[in-house]
Parts: structure tokens; C-alpha cells; sequence
């Protein structure tokens, strides 16, 4: 099996395309954080017009921690389409190259290689999330600096501590790992039922959009299924900066509101990993090699 | 003679009515009395920030004071939130300004003390405040309680109780209560798409009023304090 991870990292790894997906992600904010940096004061103003109507707030805004939450608000909407890229060329490359009927010709077993490969791209996943999670937090933190995140949420703000803050990203980037793993496998799935590069990657990216669409409407017709949807849960990791306030309104250090939430959307998203792993397994297994 | 007399009155009224003015109710005089024992301060304290669409932890905050009505609150590190103009509208800027009309307004029970009611009126007209209430015990000159409407930053309510630095007229916990507008931000910019329930998350945030609480742990009185933290 390790033998069949490291030859799909060398492969991943040595296309090109494989990089689109970080220069994009490098690009992207890299451009965010140097417009916030010559012009954050002026963002910061307008999302804080109400509040400032009434107080007056002293402190350092829009530091590292807030910029970082903005990128990642930005980004891990779009990111799943980036992995989507490699993850949904996994299996139908081969097949498109004409490579997967010699594949199968050695000794490991069909479902050796889908679980290996499954394993390959869900580590450039991960990778692709780090050099996500480097760039928005902490090159943010070097060039903005750190103070307590103020979060401005549609209804209310969150005001976390500076100590409070950094573990609750390790969370949230934690759970992007499962919402990004869930994208992985649907296009891994996708890979599998077709023999050219482009229609699962084409299809996964619809997928995702078309989910994403059903998850944000707030049509009651929808509501019944949108709890079964992945992508009403990939946002969820935003619930680790939301804070648990006593009977007296003050926030309580180093808790979340809502914990049961996080629990629910990481088991609903890692289900889904789960059904099309297997599902890709079944189909791979089952598929008559004609290409 | 009947014009002599005449001129008598008026002049006797004139006298009465400018006496009247320039008079200072006494209880004030002696608020101001104590209030002047303090030139400046350096505070310690919690800050517990209560508004109704704001959560946010206890935090250590600095205060200072410099006569004749310099006040600035700074939190120990991290961001701090302070009603717009409120904090600076204390007892020492209402009185210390001696521009002012005082007139008694009756008493009233206030936590088992019966306070004398004394609203004062600007007579300047350039200051911020419109009208003021001062609930003081005359007993020991104390305030605990102001009501304030100023012109730009509507209404402040300030309550103070008192603990080891009462001699000087100083808190030892002071509450800013103020009306707080509605806070919204589309979500379009928050990009909290297909929340649960926002209507009545906001409905439950909704209508409240806010409140900035300071409870000292210890000043450091009349050992200066530099203007430029002003």
C-alpha cells in the first residue's frame, strides 16, 4: 500500500496542475492581504457602521486573527473546486491515459489501489489546506500582528481574547480537513465512474455548486434535506468562533456555543467520505476496463 | 418719593433674582468640595461589557483621571468597547465646568437611602450635555446616581457605589447604561448563508439596552498623571 501512495504523491506532485491550485490559493490572498493592508481601515469602518453608532471601539480591529477569518470565509467556498482539480483525475487519468488496464495488471487488488489512491490525493488535500492555513494565518499574523478577535457576524459580534483565539483555528482547520476530504471523495467517485479527465472534474465542481446552492437557500421545501447535504455542514467551522456567554452576558474563555453542531456536521461529512470511498471501491471493482 | 420707592423695589428685585442665580445649592458645593480632594487618578479594574448584541469576556482596564474633566479608560491589551462619548460625561465634567444652574427636584428612595434630586442645567451653551440629574445623598455628599442627555450621543445613565475610596468621593463600582441602536450586517458581507433561524436569533439580541460596567481595584490619587495618555 505504501508502495501505491508514494508512486500517486510522485505522480501528484509532478504534474503542473497539481500547483494551479497553489498559486491560485497563494495569489488570492496574497492580493486580500496586500488590499487590506493599504485599505483595511476603510473595510473595517464600513463593517463596523452600526457599532460604531454606538461605541467606541479601541483596539487593534483588523489584525491577523480577522484577516485570516475573512480568507478563510473567502476561500474555503472555493477551495473545494481547486480540489477537486486532482482529486476527480485520480482514477479516470489513468483510464484516460489508457495506463489503468496496466495497473490492474499487478499484483495489488483493484481495491489496493482505489484505498491508495484515495489516500494520495486526500495528502494533497491536506497539504494544500496547510499551505492555505500558512498563508492566511500566519504570514496574516506576521504582516497585521495579533490582539483579540472582533467578529462581526450578521447578528452579533464575538468579541474572543488574543490567548483564546489560536486553538479554535487549529479547530476549524481541522474540520476544513473533513469538509475539504468530503470534496475529495465525491470526486474520487466521480473519477471512477468515468474514462476522461474532464467530466468528473466538470461534474464534481457542479456538484458542489449546485449542493451549495440547495444548502444556502432558506426555502422550506429544501429544509427537510438540506441537513443531509455536505455542504450545508463544510461551512460549519465557523462554529468555533462563536462563545458560549453566562446568565450575565459575558463570554466564557475557551468554550463554543455550539459543540453538538461541530460533532454532527464532522460525523454527516465523514459518513459521506465513507459512502463514496466505498462506493468508488465498488464501482472500480465492478467496472469492466475498456480504455 | 413714590419714584424713590419705586426704584427701591426694582433694585431689591434685581438684587433677589441675581442672588438667586448666582446662588449654588449647597449639597452640590459639597460634591464639588470632595470631588476637588482628586486633581488626578490612575484606576485598576474589570470592564464587563453588557450589550445586548456583543459577546465579549471580563477584561482589566486602566482609568485615568485629570482635572478639570480628562478621563480616558484603556484596556490592558486587546480591544476595548466604550459607549460613544459616554464615558467622558462623568460627575467631575458636569460639575467641575461650574457652568451651570442647579435646581432641587425633591428626593427619592434609592437602595434604602433617600437621595436628594438635583437636575442642573447647562449655561453654556457650547457644553455637549443638555440636562442632568444628580441623585446625592446629603448625608455624605455622595453621588450615586446621574442621568445625562447630551446633544450628539443621546442618553447616559451612570450608577456608583462606593467601598474604600468614599472619603474622596471616588467608585468603587461604576455602571454606564445606554441605549444601543440595532446592529445588522448583510450576509452577504458575513457570508452566513442559510443560518438555522436568524429571525429569531435576532429577535432574542433585539431591543435591549447596553451597559458598561467598572468595578476598581485600587487607585493611585493625586501622584500625577501625564496629559499625553489623554
Amino acid at each position: 500500500m505504501k508502495q501505491i501512495i508514494s508512486i500517486e504523491l510522485y505522480k501528484i506532485f509532478r504534474r503542473p496542475r497539481t500547483y494551479i491550485a497553489f498559486g491560485a490559493i497563494a495569489a488570492l490572498i496574497m492580493v486580500i492581504q496586500f488590499g487590506l493592508k493599504m485599505d483595511g481601515q476603510s473595510y473595517a469602518a464600513f463593517l463596523m457602521k452600526d457599532i460604531n453608532d454606538t461605541l467606541t471601539v479601541d483596539g487593534k480591529v483588523l489584525n491577523g486573527y480577522l484577516i485570516c477569518y475573512i480568507l478563510l470565509q473567502l476561500l474555503l467556498v472555493h477551495v473545494p473546486l481547486l480540489v477537486a482539480l486532482i482529486a476527480a483525475d485520480m482514477i479516470s487519468g489513468e483510464a484516460n491515459l489508457g495506463t489503468l488496464r496496466l495497473l490492474y495488471t499487478t499484483p495489488y487488488s483493484r481495491t489496493q489501489f482505489v484505498i491508495g489512491k484515495f489516500i494520495a490525493a486526500s495528502i494533497y488535500t491536506i497539504v494544500l489546506l496547510i499551505w492555505l492555513a500558512f498563508l492566511a494565518l500566519f504570514v496574516s499574523m506576521f504582516i497585521f500582528g495579533t490582539d483579540d478577535l472582533f467578529l462581526m457576524k450578521s447578528n452579533y459580534v464575538v468579541l474572543i481574547q488574543e490567548t483564546d483565539v489560536l486553538w479554535r483555528y487549529v479547530g476549524a482547520f481541522v474540520f476544513a480537513s473533513f469538509a475539504l476530504l468530503t470534496v475529495t471523495s465525491l470526486g474520487f467517485l466521480m473519477s471512477s465512474i468515468s474514462n476522461n479527465s474532464i467530466g468528473p472534474i466538470v461534474g464534481t465542481m457542479s456538484a458542489i455548486v449546485f449542493f451549495t446552492i440547495l444548502s444556502t437557500l432558506n426555502i422550506p421545501l429544501f429544509a427537510t434535506i438540506k441537513p443531509y447535504l455536505f455542504t450545508t455542514h463544510m461551512n460549519n467551522w465557523k462554529e468555533f468562533f462563536d462563545i458560549q456567554v453566562n446568565e450575565n452576558n459575558e463570554a466564557i474563555y475557551g468554550t463554543i456555543l455550539n459543540v453538538a453542531k461541530i460533532k454532527n456536521s464532522i460525523i454527516v461529512l465523514s459518513l459521506h467520505i465513507l459512502l463514496f470511498v466505498t462506493a468508488s471501491v465498488v464501482i472500480t471493482k465492478r467496472k469492466d476496463i475498456l480504455s | 418719593m413714590k419714584n424713590l420707592y419705586k426704584f427701591i423695589c426694582i433694585l431689591s428685585m434685581v438684587i433677589v433674582c441675581n442672588n438667586l442665580y448666582a446662588q449654588v445649592d449647597p449639597l452640590i458645593e459639597r460634591v464639588s468640595q470632595k470631588l476637588a480632594l482628586v486633581n488626578d487618578y490612575e484606576a485598576e479594574g474589570v470592564m464587563k461589557t453588557d450589550v445586548s448584541f456583543i459577546k465579549a469576556s471580563l477584561g482589566k482596564v486602566k482609568v485615568y483621571f485629570k482635572k478639570p474633566n480628562l478621563l480616558k479608560v484603556k484596556k490592558e491589551g486587546g480591544i476595548s468597547l466604550l459607549p460613544k462619548g459616554g464615558v467622558s460625561v462623568t460627575i467631575n465634567s458636569l460639575l467641575n465646568t461650574k457652568q451651570y444652574i442647579a435646581l432641587p427636584a425633591g428626593t427619592q428612595e434609592y437602595k434604602g437611602k433617600t437621595l436628594k434630586v438635583i437636575k442642573l442645567v447647562p449655561t453654556d451653551e457650547k457644553l455637549d450635555w443638555v440636562i442632568s440629574t444628580l441623585w446625592i445623598d446629603p448625608t455624605d455628599a455622595l453621588v450615586y446616581k446621574t442621568f445625562t442627555t447630551t446633544k450628539e450621543n443621546g442618553s447616559y445613565e451612570i450608577t456608583m457605589e462606593y467601598g474604600n475610596y468614599v472619603s474622596m468621593g471616588l467608585p468603587s463600582k461604576i455602571i454606564f447604561a445606554f441605549n444601543t441602536k440595532d446592529y445588522k450586517l448583510p450576509n452577504g458581507i458575513t457570508m452566513e448563508f442559510g443560518d438555522d433561524d436568524p429571525a429569531a436569533k435576532q429577535k432574542a439580541l433585539k431591543n435591549k439596552k447596553g451597559t458598561i460596567e467598572i468595578k476598581y481595584t485600587n487607585y493611585i490619587i493625586n501622584k500625577g498623571v501625564p496629559s499625553s495618555i489623554f
